[in-house]
């Protein structure tokens, strides 16, 4: 039984999907667009930001379940785009405009859905961290290393290495840096050095061609995992 | 660090990751708070990043990452105890202490937290010094409880 | 003792040793155990809970029975039960008096569970601010395990459960289900999307049940005196007894335990003894921050899940708050908001953004400064949060605000049109002043004023500037003779 296609209804259309797949990904294989800014194709869904809610079954016992994690049901009714559902989104991106009013995705993906100004107050015009999880999360599961993580509760939530300090399990690929959509993270590359989180990482020239590739101290780091020797990964892609 | 007090602790359990919570609040008693480096050891031993000891440390209200004051004062925020002014008692203490909420004397004699519902809501409103309840306090009734707290 | 009460669960607080199993045996104790190991299968059991009713007390009211055959039903191993003992709601203390003053009826409960379930290990997790009740409930669990009702091959049978009593660190977020299989696990008590849902794949990925002090309480109560009896007590929908712990403007704070579908009134004025100096009834509040404050038209309401529900409320865990005239309902939302802003997790961005906004507005609008729109922002910010938030902290924490201004709409009104507060309550509205005629001069408020507005000499009476006042409220605090008044 769990190995049969499961169909289902989403804006009125009919859809076959796989088992066990998410309602976002169910319809975007419809061809059906749904916001998103936690969600990454290479990363575990973990339905932070809300913004990928959905409205399922049918008045009065309809509910609204984010999409990216809540997977298909044989003969789910699914609403992308109710009044509840587009409230909810509003909503969620007019408080994320309030908490990071200078933050440029935030404001493009308001306006997409009309909304050009937030009603709440803003605590620190400066913030451009919605605390979407994706760094921590890229960190986690694709680099491994778990160099920074959520520290606090709502009041002083925020991504923190351990006790604030240079985290000593970070290798400074800058991965987390790469997949924050409002460009929070800083590193900056100076004289052939990284500094990202509070640590100075040596660049790696390639042996062949001369440019930086990526911290020596990453490089290493893979090295140890793969058994490779550790010169194999200081010649560049392009020269290999 | 001191080494031997922490592996007194440790080896009252299996040095399992589950373990990480009970193990913290040893510590915390032992010490009043828990110590970065006692913190770093206990995530090698029990093969747990360090990004996980501090998001737990700082996640829960129970651990304190600064030292605790010798006597610690708690006025109770609860329901029953908001209801008969426990807001007014804790701005009140808060004065007669001369520190904030979550703040410890710079002697480290006496620290002052906001603690949720101590279920004792007859006797509201509660303050608590260390293991003491004193119920039904009055603003009036506040320096006969933290006279003693501040002799040597 | 009043017809009302109905003392199934509480009866032996106060009058068995809790720290004595052989106290807790010769009251019937372990009786149930014995039954259900000696004379039922676990599928007998199983249907037991099932045919009683019996609905989660944690606030859920989840069908007990069919949770557990979800969860027997479930594939993987091993299989966990947790006990939720966290009593968050500020104003409950009902868990705390069942596991300081019955442990023994919760562990029991656990191991007829077990029993049904096969589940081979459980856990107690107990609120930080309950160190007696950690101690008492591990006592129960080292004796129990002494007499073979814990450990391997229990009671000669093929059936083998063991528990561990472990302490909460200090958040509010972990009486939710699945923070709080993330805190067993050692980790931060941020609560899970569902599904997968506990009773499938819960601590470890294996499946598990949680339930609540109460409810495992029930177990032994419906095995020993069979289903049947058990769903002649309460309504059709909801079965048997329920215990609240009755507080705030009541004569009598205590423990009741009523049958389900009592009406409010009888458990305030009959078992409450009415409302402290015969004030006015204003609001009662089950449930803690995610409870609605329902006023006086709802006394005759019975006390049942659906009931409530519909209200805009949440029958909740047993907490009951009672209020008088001197509660301000928007100050009491702000209060709550407060609290639910302060131990929301972080998680999600309508519980995080929306509780520190909600919060915002309230200050706004007691401090003086609220607009007609807040009002309305309000009620639209709490339904997305509702709707949008990951787990019921986020989902009920509109609830008190909603409910305020739904059935108490002229207060808000009168803090943000007239910027007056009707109970005396929002500081920043109110004024304060000396009355000639009782003050003795004794200078204590003049002592306590950090500001200088109160001028006057030793014995006469003294005045407060209205320009340099701040209205900390301090003066009214430390006055012994009255003298200090207040109006808005």
């Amino acid at each position: 039984m769990s190995d049969q296609l499961v169909n289902l209804t989403i804006d009125g259309a009919a859809v076959t999907s796989l088992p066990g797949r998410s309602l976002l990904l169910a319809a975007r294989e419809a061809g059906i667009h749904i916001p998103t800014l936690c969600y990454h194709d290479d990363l575990k869904p973990e339905g932070q930001c809300r913004l990928c809610v959905v409205e399922i079954g049918e008045a009065p016992r309809s509910r609204v379940v984010n999409s990216c994690t809540y997977p298909v049901e044989p003969g789910l009714t699914v609403n992308t785009a109710s009044d509840r559902v587009l409230a909810a989104r509003r909503l969620v991106l007019e408080l994320l405009l309030a908490r990071c009013p200078k933050a440029n995705l935030i404001q493009e993906m308001a306006a997409e859905l009309g909304v050009y100004e937030s009603r709440f107050q803003n605590e620190n015009p400066e913030e451009l961290c919605i605390l979407c999880g994706l760094c921590v999360r890229a960190c986690r599961e694709v680099v491994g290393v778990r160099a920074i993580s959520m520290a606090h509760r709502t009041p002083e939530k925020q991504v923190a290495t351990p006790f604030l300090e240079a985290s000593e399990a970070c290798i400074g690929c800058g991965s987390c840096a790469f997949i924050c959509p409002t460009n929070v993270i800083e590193y900056t590359e100076k004289d052939g050095v990284r500094t990202i989180w509070g640590r100075q990482f040596e660049l790696q020239a390639c042996t062949v061609c001369g440019n930086y590739i990526a911290p020596k101290y990453q490089l290493e780091h893979w090295a140890k995992i793969t058994g490779d020797p550790v010169e194999s990964f200081f010649v560049c892609r392009d020269c290999r | 660090m001191d080494a031997a007090k922490l592996e007194a602790i440790l080896a009252r359990f299996e040095g399992r990751p589950d373990e990480l919570i009970p193990i913290l609040h040893e510590i915390q008693a032992e010490y009043r708070y828990l110590p970065k480096e006692e913190l770093k050891e206990v995530a090698k031993r029990l093969g747990v990043p360090q990004t996980q000891v501090f998001s737990v440390a700082t996640f829960y209200k129970g651990f304190s990452l600064t030292p605790l004051g010798e006597h610690q004062v708690r006025v109770c925020q609860g329901t029953a105890c908001h209801l008969e002014g426990s807001e007014r008692l804790t701005e009140a203490v808060s004065r007669r202490l001369g520190i904030d909420v979550g703040q410890t004397t710079p002697d480290g004699r006496i620290s002052l937290e906001k603690v949720k519902c101590l279920g004792k809501c007859g006797e509201a409103p509660l303050v608590m010094v260390d293991e003491e309840f004193y119920g039904c306090t009055g603003v009036d009734r506040l320096a006969k409880i933290i006279k003693p707290l501040r002799k040597k | 003792m009043s017809e009302t009460e109905f003392p199934m669960i509480l009866r032996r607080l106060g009058t068995v040793d809790p720290e004595s199993l052989e106290a807790y045996a010769a009251q019937g104790g372990y009786e149930a155990l014995r039954q259900a190991l000696t004379k039922m299968t676990p599928a007998k059991v199983l249907a037991a809970v099932e045919k009683s009713g019996l609905r989660g007390r944690g606030g859920g009211g989840f069908p007990t029975g069919r949770k557990w055959r979800l969860c027997r039903e479930a594939a993987g191993s091993p299989k966990y039960l947790i006990c939720n003992g966290s009593e968050g709601d500020p104003g409950a203390f009902l868990d705390r008096a069942l596991m300081e003053g019955d442990p023994h009826a919760i562990v029991e409960g656990m191991i007829i569970g077990a029993y049904a379930i096969g589940a081979t290990h459980g856990f107690i997790y107990v609120g930080l601010e309950y160190p007696l009740a950690v101690q008492r409930l591990g006592r129960a669990v080292t004796q129990a395990r002494e007499q073979g009702f814990l450990g391997k091959k229990i009671l000669g049978k093929n059936f083998s459960f063991d528990l561990t009593v472990r302490r909460g660190a200090g958040a509010y977020v972990c009486g939710e289900e699945t923070a709080l299989i993330n805190f067993i696990e050692g980790s931060i008590g941020e609560p899970r999307n569902r599904p997968p849902y506990p009773p499938q794949k819960g601590l470890w990925g294996r499946p598990t049940i949680i339930n609540n002090v109460e409810t495992w309480a029930n177990v032994p109560v419906i095995i020993a005196k069979g289903a049947d009896w058990f769903a002649n007590i309460g309504t059709e929908k909801s079965k048997g007894t329920k215990v609240f712990s009755l507080a705030g403007a009541v004569k009598n704070t205590r423990l009741v335990e009523v049958p389900m579908g009592t009406p409010l009134r009888r458990i305030i004025y009959d078992l409450g003894g009415g409302i402290k100096q015969d004030r006015e009834f204003k609001a009662v509040l089950t449930s803690g921050p995610g409870g609605g404050l329902l006023p006086a038209q709802f006394l005759d309401m019975p006390v049942e899940f659906e009931t409530f529900a519909a209200a805009g409320g949440n029958l909740g865990s047993g907490s009951m708050v009672v209020m008088d005239s001197r509660a301000c309902m928007v100050d009491v939302a702000r209060y709550f908001l407060n609290f639910s802003f302060e131990e929301s997790c972080g998680k999600c961005t309508p519980c995080r953004e929306g509780t520190r906004q909600m919060r915002a507005v309230l200050d706004e609008i007691t401090l003086g400064r609220g607009q007609e729109e807040h009002l309305g922002l309000l009620q639209e910010l709490g339904t997305v949060m509702q709707d949008a938030s990951i787990c019921g902290l986020g989902q009920s924490a509109p609830n008190p605000v909603l409910t305020a201004l739904k059935y108490f709409r002229e207060e808000f009104e009168a803090h943000v049109r007239e910027k007056k507060c009707p109970a005396l309550v929002c500081r920043p509205l109110l004024k304060y002043t000396v009355d000639p005629e009782t003050c003795t001069g004794c200078l204590a408020c003049l002592r306590e004023c950090q500001v200088g507005a109160i001028t006057g000499v030793f014995e006469e009476p003294l005045e407060i500037d209205q320009e340099l006042c701040v209205k900390c409220g301090m003066c009214y605090e430390v006055c012994r003779f009255d003298a200090v008044k207040v109006e808005s």
